[in-house]
């Protein structure tokens, strides 16, 4: 889509070179497992600034007890090994700390975690299916997904349901492993979701991670990505769909530490209906030993109609010279005229071509996941929020 | 037979210093099976002509009536001309990302025809269609105009132009930008349209130069908005020779 007219849109991106980390500094306390670690968001804090505290149901400030109500289902192709295992198991937070409060809590707070692991150099054929479904309450949850060493696995990762939910979700790639992460976020209207997804890239492994988020009062994810020696690379895709009256957040960091690595995100959502909110944080650090990395990021919105509200910040710092590529592109557009102009100048129906146009918007980026499965279930996904709204 | 009837038309468009005039009384009629050849140089108003013929939001019509076969076109929504079978090729056609042409072009002809195409004599057509168009199968995945070179894109019009076949044909500028080759073939498109004896072409045009592939039996001079001289092909000779100059003492309107 062409530079199109920003609406309702910050788009204040950055690019720091050799500066201080504000990624690190702007963040109320540094990243800590104990929830203690971070005071009671206000609301006025950097990482909090956009997100409706009031509508978190406690999952903030300590009053979310957990009560339940989750109803996990896990099924694993043979080989794989499923876990339930107790808080002091050592394979537990290798992926990363949690970065807020609402994930320091998660992990205060969960019982038992979930272990997955894919051992070396199985190569599944059929996905790995994790169904969670809300029944209203609040639950706390860990999982733990690990590939061993040129294993090579789909993970899919549906949420439906009622529910209020904390998660920490690690991925731990071992060496040349290859993960495809599919998170679909399909809540009921008044699910509250906060998540944060670790992923520790090894030495030549591939991760990708492709959040599907049309459901839920509140979602907020922070899918993350570190690398655990050279050669990582890391896909980030994101499609959502903010409906009236839906806040659905997504903040991602990138964090080359390591050379010759390459990440790509793009993100995409579309938006309708009075106070619809859609937020994109897009970090990615290039530090001063990651020689050699190649790193795109790209958010666009298409906003379909008055009263939506987009907040897009891409951000990129970068301390070493040594690079192959950088970049990152933000834009907020309305639904444009002359395309629409254009299809009904050949007949089309007024809404028949806003069907697709959105459609194509999102098939864009559709076509770049690559699984054939799932790119019909997304399109299909998409067709059907269209069909209950655009017309 | 279909007529496509311009009566007085007066159109403005709104502009950083307010509304302005841009049609200043049009008097046009086209025939099914006519060529006119509208000329004037730039700024002339020519583009806003075919743009507010097919209900460009941008432009707004303040007097005067377009009609086609007696139906009130000025009343009818974008998409309701395109169906009354009002077909305009632009001089910048729209890129649509995500929405293939193929995908595209069987949209619209559902849309024009009223029923989808059936699938197997569609194909056949639309296949047949490029082929004589000189455009690489490959083109038919491709997302709409996206990434079209402008030779790539005025054929695109004209393929739609074929399948759609319209009563009422408007081509804006469809010479600009293209090499002689690229002209050759769009022009044999228009003609083998036009040779159906079924649709009414107004070719808007500021060069002579297609007029040596497609012949109009009507040529318009237009200035300032409005048409100031009518003839036969011999008009365009005479604007050949002697350029636009004649007609724009005064200077054009902005």
């Amino acid at each position: 889509m062409a530079q199109s007219i920003p609406a309702g849109s910050t788009a204040a991106g950055g690019v720091a070179v050799a500066a201080e980390s504000t990624v690190a500094t702007r963040m109320s306390a540094p990243p800590s497992f104990d929830v203690a670690d971070f005071p009671v968001p206000h609301g006025r804090e950097e990482e909090w600034r956009f997100t409706p505290l009031e509508r978190l149901r406690g999952l903030h400030d300590g009053s979310a007890e957990a009560s339940g109500g989750m109803k996990a289902e896990i099924s694993a192709p043979d080989g794989v090994t499923v876990e339930t295992v107790g808080r002091d198991d050592a394979r537990l937070g290798r992926a990363g700390k949690p970065v807020d409060r609402v994930a320091a809590q998660a992990y205060s707070a969960f019982e038992k975690a979930t272990v997955v692991t894919v051992p070396a150099e199985a190569v599944l054929d059929e996905a790995i299916r994790v169904g969670l479904h809300g029944e209203g309450g609040v639950s706390y949850g860990h999982t733990v997904f690990e590939l061993g060493a040129f294993a090579e696995a789909v993970v899919v990762i549906d949420h439906t349901g009622d529910a209020v939910r904390a998660a920490n979700v690690e991925f731990v790639l071992g060496d040349g492993a290859k993960l495809t992460v599919v998170s679909v976020q399909d809540w009921a209207d008044t699910a509250v979701h906060c998540s944060q997804h670790n992923a520790l890239v090894g030495r030549d492994a591939t991760f990708k991670s492709v959040v599907v988020t049309f459901g839920g009062d509140v979602v907020r994810l922070h899918p993350r990505v570190t690398y655990a020696g050279p050669g990582g690379e890391a896909e980030l895709y994101g499609l959502y769909f903010t409906d009236n009256g839906q806040h659905q957040e997504h903040r991602l960091l990138v964090d080359h530490d390591a050379p010759n690595c390459r990440s790509n995100v793009a993100y995409k959502g579309a938006l309708q209906g009075q106070d619809a909110h859609a937020v994109w944080i897009g970090d990615v650090l290039i530090r001063k030993d990651a020689e050699g990395t190649d790193s795109y990021e790209l958010n666009r919105n298409l906003v379909l109609t008055d009263g939506a509200r987009v907040d897009s910040v891409p951000n990129l710092e970068i301390e070493t010279g040594e690079i192959a590529g950088a970049g990152h592109a933000s834009a907020t557009g309305r639904f444009e005229d002359e395309q629409l102009f254009y299809l009904m100048a050949r007949g089309i129906p007024a809404d028949d071509a806003r069907r697709l146009v959105v459609r194509g918007f999102f098939a864009e980026l559709v076509q770049q996941i690559g699984l054939p499965d799932l790119q019909e279930r997304l399109l299909a996904k998409i067709d059907e929020e269209l069909e209950a709204s655009v017309a | 037979m279909a007529t496509l009837e311009i009566h007085d038309l007066h159109v403005s468009a709104e502009t950083d210093t307010g509304p302005t005039e841009i049609l200043r009384g049009v008097d046009l009629t086209v025939k099914q099976g006519e060529t006119h050849a509208i000329m004037g140089p730039n700024g002339s108003g020519k583009s806003t002509l075919a743009y507010s013929l097919a209900g460009h939001p941008k432009y707004t019509v303040t007097g005067g009536t377009v009609t086609l076969d007696g139906e009130d076109v000025l009343e009818m929504s974008v998409d309701e001309r395109a169906r009354a079978g009002l077909f305009l090729a632009m001089q910048y056609p729209v890129e649509v990302p995500g929405v293939s042409v193929s995908n595209f072009l069987r949209t619209a002809a559902t849309a024009i025809r009223g029923e989808a195409p059936k699938l197997r004599t569609w194909v056949k057509e639309v296949k047949e269609a490029m082929e004589r168009l000189s455009i690489d199968p490959a083109f038919a995945e491709r997302n709409v105009n996206e990434g079209f070179s402008g030779g790539e894109k005025k054929r695109h019009e004209i393929l739609q132009l074929e399948l759609l076949r319209p009563k009422m044909a408007v081509l804006d500028e469809t010479d600009s930008g293209l090499d002689v080759d690229a002209l050759r073939v769009v022009s044999e498109g228009v003609n083998r349209v036009r040779e159906t004896g079924e649709v009414g072409t107004l070719l808007i045009t500021h060069y002579t130069r297609i007029l040596r592939y497609i012949k109009p039996d009507h040529v318009h001079v237009f200035t300032k908005g409005r048409i100031v001289e009518s003839g036969g092909p011999e008009l365009a000779d005479k604007l050949e020779e002697e350029g636009y100059e004649q007609y724009v003492k005064g200077g054009t309107i902005a």
